[in-house]
């Protein structure tokens, strides 16, 4: 079981982060919300519709109406320019002529500042640069909401920062809900309005930056403060060193 | 303890068989979707024809190549047989026959699946592991009609196309050997071919099997790119799996489809 029992309002218009250790599933909870994947039990509501009651074509209709996603990879096809990357949605989804999409897309990539990279390939694009033009392309549509998954991770600290800013100023500008799953404690902190720390498949704690500071949660700190050892301890659940040293090699084998 | 042994094995048969099922059943419900998908790419032909590129026209040399040799072998095995009964003359009818029949459709479809099959697999593995099928998902695009469909429906076309191709490649390396190399008359060559080879019975029966050939083995090729597990590994045994079992699907269905169209 992945989660159990777990209970969260994401709020329009505002920054919620979801944080918590690798492996709890936070990638598994953004796919729940898109509709990639079924509860076995539970409901998951976006916009007003049970996202897991929904037949295919109405899913995919409150995907083009409400969602947009940022993958950690960034996800962007291969085999499409950065422009033509940008413009996939809007040819797929729209009917819009070209000039109108061609300005559109000029638009989203300055948003992204990357304007100038319209004529590169994927494979030409670094990591922080992919996720900008992912970023682009997802709000092509002008999505209600949009799901950030892991977007600090493995990101030198000036795409970071570039990241972080973009976040915010996009859910400024355009009032975008941004879900915002991460285990960056700072970049996260400084940008979202709500915080939800999940761990073993349930909430932890959650609260707005400032409150989780403040936790009195000896998990919720070490987690926080990037600590070694604490609640969550150092080892992984073993016999005592001196037992297992004693026991020779068949103690090895056990 | 040896009960429990015992157990743990007829488990593990038992988990076996019914993820192999599992897999049948998405296998099919994988077709019906890309049925559903069809209409979606005659409304966009240049998805298609992007494809009919990758698939076909990327192809075509080593079926060239392949047909040109396997006609001229044929044609020189054929020779040393007839020849001993003063048959030789026949050597286009022997050449022909087992091209159209067999020869032509069964090695473009093995060619097939090793060439482009492998490549959709690889193709679709890969975008499945770099989060771009999900990514399209997410932008409210069916991966299955806009990646899958035009994908399957060119190797559909491809197949029976290269097949003639290889067909036509392999008579013509025949004729080179038997009229240059053997002395046999140009005209004996073509007259018996043509007086001897029924356009039903021999060619569409033939074209037939490499529509059959070409349906399988890209289902084949596009199911396990979209259902490996997207990890190097995984990706590994998928193509693998897309060149042996596409393989042993052409074999075995030749086999079946030959005892039934010429009611052996």
């Amino acid at each position: 079981m992945i989660f159990n029992n777990i209970d969260m309002d994401i709020e329009r218009g505002k920054v919620t982060a979801i944080m918590g250790p690798s492996g709890t599933g936070k990638t598994t909870l953004l796919k729940l919300i898109g509709g990639q994947l079924k509860p076995d039990a539970g409901s998951v509501f976006v916009d007003g519709e049970n996202v897991h009651t929904l037949n295919q074509s109405a899913l995919y209709e409150l995907r083009r109406r409400t969602m947009g996603m940022l993958f950690q990879s960034g996800a962007l096809l291969t085999d499409l320019s950065v422009y033509d990357n940008v413009a996939f949605p809007l040819r797929e989804h729209t009917s819009l002529p070209e000039i109108a999409i061609h300005h559109l897309i000029l638009l989203k990539l300055e948003a992204v500042g990357l304007r100038g990279a319209r004529h590169l390939m994927p494979a030409e694009l670094s990591g922080g640069m992919a996720r900008r033009v992912a970023l682009a392309r997802a709000i092509a549509l002008d999505p209600q909401m949009i799901m950030f998954d892991e977007p600090f991770t493995g990101q030198d600290p000036i795409s970071m920062g570039v990241l972080v800013k973009l976040i915010r100023d996009m859910n400024r500008a355009l009032g975008m809900t941004s879900v915002v799953v991460s285990h960056d404690v700072d970049e996260t902190a400084s940008i979202s309005d709500y915080i939800y720390v999940i761990s073993d498949g349930q909430v932890v704690q959650s609260g707005t930056p400032d409150e989780l500071k403040h936790s009195s949660s000896a998990w919720v700190k070490q987690f926080l403060n990037g600590d070694a050892d604490g609640s969550v301890p150092f080892h992984y659940s073993a016999l005592p060193l001196m037992e297992d040293l004693m026991a020779g090699s068949r103690g090895a084998k056990s | 303890m040896i009960a429990d042994k015992y157990l743990g094995k007829l488990q593990q048969i038992g988990f076996k068989t019914l993820s192999r099922f599992a897999r049948v059943g998405r296998g099919s419900l994988f077709l019906w979707q890309i049925m559903t998908g069809l209409l979606y790419v005659i409304q966009r032909p240049k998805l298609l024809i992007r494809q009919l590129y990758y698939v076909g026209v990327q192809t075509l040399l080593i079926i060239l190549v392949a047909g040109l040799f396997i006609g001229m072998v044929l044609a020189l095995q054929s020779y040393i047989v007839l020849v001993d009964f003063g048959a030789e003359d026949s050597l286009s009818l022997m050449v022909s026959l087992s091209v159209l029949r067999e020869l032509g459709p069964v090695f473009t479809g093995l060619l097939f699946a090793g060439r482009a099959g492998s490549a959709l697999t690889a193709e679709i593995g890969l975008m499945k592991s770099t989060e771009q099928l999900s990514g399209m998902e997410m932008m409210a695009v069916n991966p299955m009609k806009y990646i899958i469909a035009p994908r399957f429906l060119a190797g559909v076309i491809a197949v029976p196309l290269l097949t003639s191709i290889f067909m036509a490649i392999a008579i013509l390396g025949g004729y080179f050997v038997a009229t240059e190399m053997l002395g046999i008359y140009e005209g004996v060559y073509w007259s018996q071919m043509q007086a001897n080879v029924d356009f039903y019975a021999d060619l569409m029966n033939g074209m037939i099997k490499s529509l059959v050939f070409g349906f399988v083995v890209v289902w084949i090729a596009v199911f396990e790119g979209y259902d490996c597990v997207p990890t190097s590994e995984g990706l590994g045994q998928a193509t693998t799996r897309t060149v042996v079992h596409g393989s042993l699907a052409v074999l075995g269905l030749d086999f079946i489809l030959t005892a039934l169209m010429f009611n052996v």
